[in-house]
């Protein structure tokens, strides 16, 4: 019971984390945040590898595999996307 | 070794939220994205040391051709289309949390009714996050009809399949069957599709930026399920960060969230826009 409330605890420090990140952002952030937030919650492909390299059935196996490739486009094209937005970004800001 | 794991998932959660932190300011944006994907590229790394994992050649298959896919697409479309490359990466680890629920229901290996519940509810999250965004990219894309889609009785189908999948995710609760995981899923699919139907093409960035926020409550909930700490800390942080950030959006457009998912329904004066 213990370990599910320090769980509890974490999740109001880091709902309460990215309450206060985000908080101030300028309007023009609002698309390139939620392209870069959406490339954080890549991180269920590290989830999805650990639950793949425990599948026994073949059934399990490929409802793993489609996990981690799903995973993976996630991690991958969230990144891409976030850093060619920011950069064209940057450059209206130069010019 | 796990100790090594657990350091370098904490180091990333860090990384994650410093690099959320620089995005957030025009001057540091850049550098906020590659702290990011440092961590992102650490974690994935060092996750292969797992201790007792198999199916090591099976990951590395799933992560070229699904990483492989989305980095050249991403690199390839048109800048104007940005926006609906979010809606379908967003998607996809929607659905990677739908397929991470999916198997631990039916390995049955999730210990605790909170916990079960948890995994339970961030599947059904994910399922619908997936499916809404792949209908957010295709009205984007033009591959269906921008307008809101309404027929008769919609909110009244809608809300049936929301209590069916709410119904069947109770079910799950017990000892589930493959089957009734099966249509748990289906039906939270489906009400992600229907949900998203009755909203218009000039309302989507919001709604992707609400799928979004939905889409890591998912990832923190499975990772309660499969006690995942890097999950649980990336997920929530980006729930709370999305959620807020879906308000602003819908706050610069002078629309309130719920008009933005249920103006289609009933509201004569919003069929112009």
């Amino acid at each position: 019971m213990s370990e599910f409330w320090a769980a509890l605890y974490i999740v109001l420090l880091a709902g309460f984390t990215g309450y206060e990140v985000i908080r101030r952002v300028p309007v023009i952030l609002h698309t390139p945040l939620m392209s870069g937030s959406n490339f954080i919650h890549g991180i269920v492909l590290v989830g999805a590898m650990v639950v793949l390299g425990y599948a026994d059935t073949p059934a399990e196996r490929a409802i793993g595999f489609l996990g981690v490739l799903l995973g993976a486009a996630n991690a991958a094209g969230g990144y891409a996307v976030t850093a060619r937005m920011l950069e064209m970004f940057e450059r209206r800001k130069e010019g | 070794m796990p100790n090594l794991i657990e350091a370098v998932y904490f180091l990333t959660a860090f990384l994650f939220i410093m690099g959320l932190r620089r995005m957030s300011h025009p001057a540091t944006a850049r550098q906020g994205i590659v702290w990011a994907g440092v961590a992102m590229l650490l974690a994935v790394a060092v996750t292969f040391l797992w201790p007792g994992l198999r199916n090591h050649g099976l990951m590395l298959l799933a992560i070229a051709i699904g990483g492989g896919v989305a980095w050249v697409l991403a690199g390839r479309v048109a800048m104007t289309d940005m926006p609906q490359m979010v809606a379908v990466y967003n998607g996809m680890g929607g659905g990677a949390a739908g397929a991470i629920a999916a198997v631990e229901l039916l390995r049955g290996e999730v210990v605790g009714l909170g916990f079960v519940a948890l995994a339970v509810l961030g599947g059904l999250i994910g399922a619908v996050s997936f499916s809404g965004s792949l209908i957010a990219f295709a009205k984007l894309q033009r591959l269906l009809r921008e307008r809101p889609i309404v027929f008769p009785a919609q909110q009244g189908v809608n809300l049936t399949v929301l209590a069916g999948a709410l119904l069947l995710g109770a079910l799950l609760l017990g000892t589930p069957s493959p089957a009734t995981i099966g249509l748990f899923f289906l039906a939270a699919l489906a009400f992600g599709v229907l949900m998203t139907l009755p909203i218009g093409g000039a309302d989507m960035p919001v709604v992707i930026s609400l799928y979004n926020a939905l889409t890591g409550l998912a990832v923190a909930f499975e990772g309660f399920a499969i006690n995942n700490m890097a999950m649980i800390v990336a997920g929530t942080v980006v729930g709370a960060a999305g959620t807020l950030l879906t308000q602003l959006m819908a706050k610069a457009m002078n629309r309130s969230l719920a008009n933005v998912l249920f103006g289609a329904f009933g509201a004569e004066e919003e069929s112009a826009g």
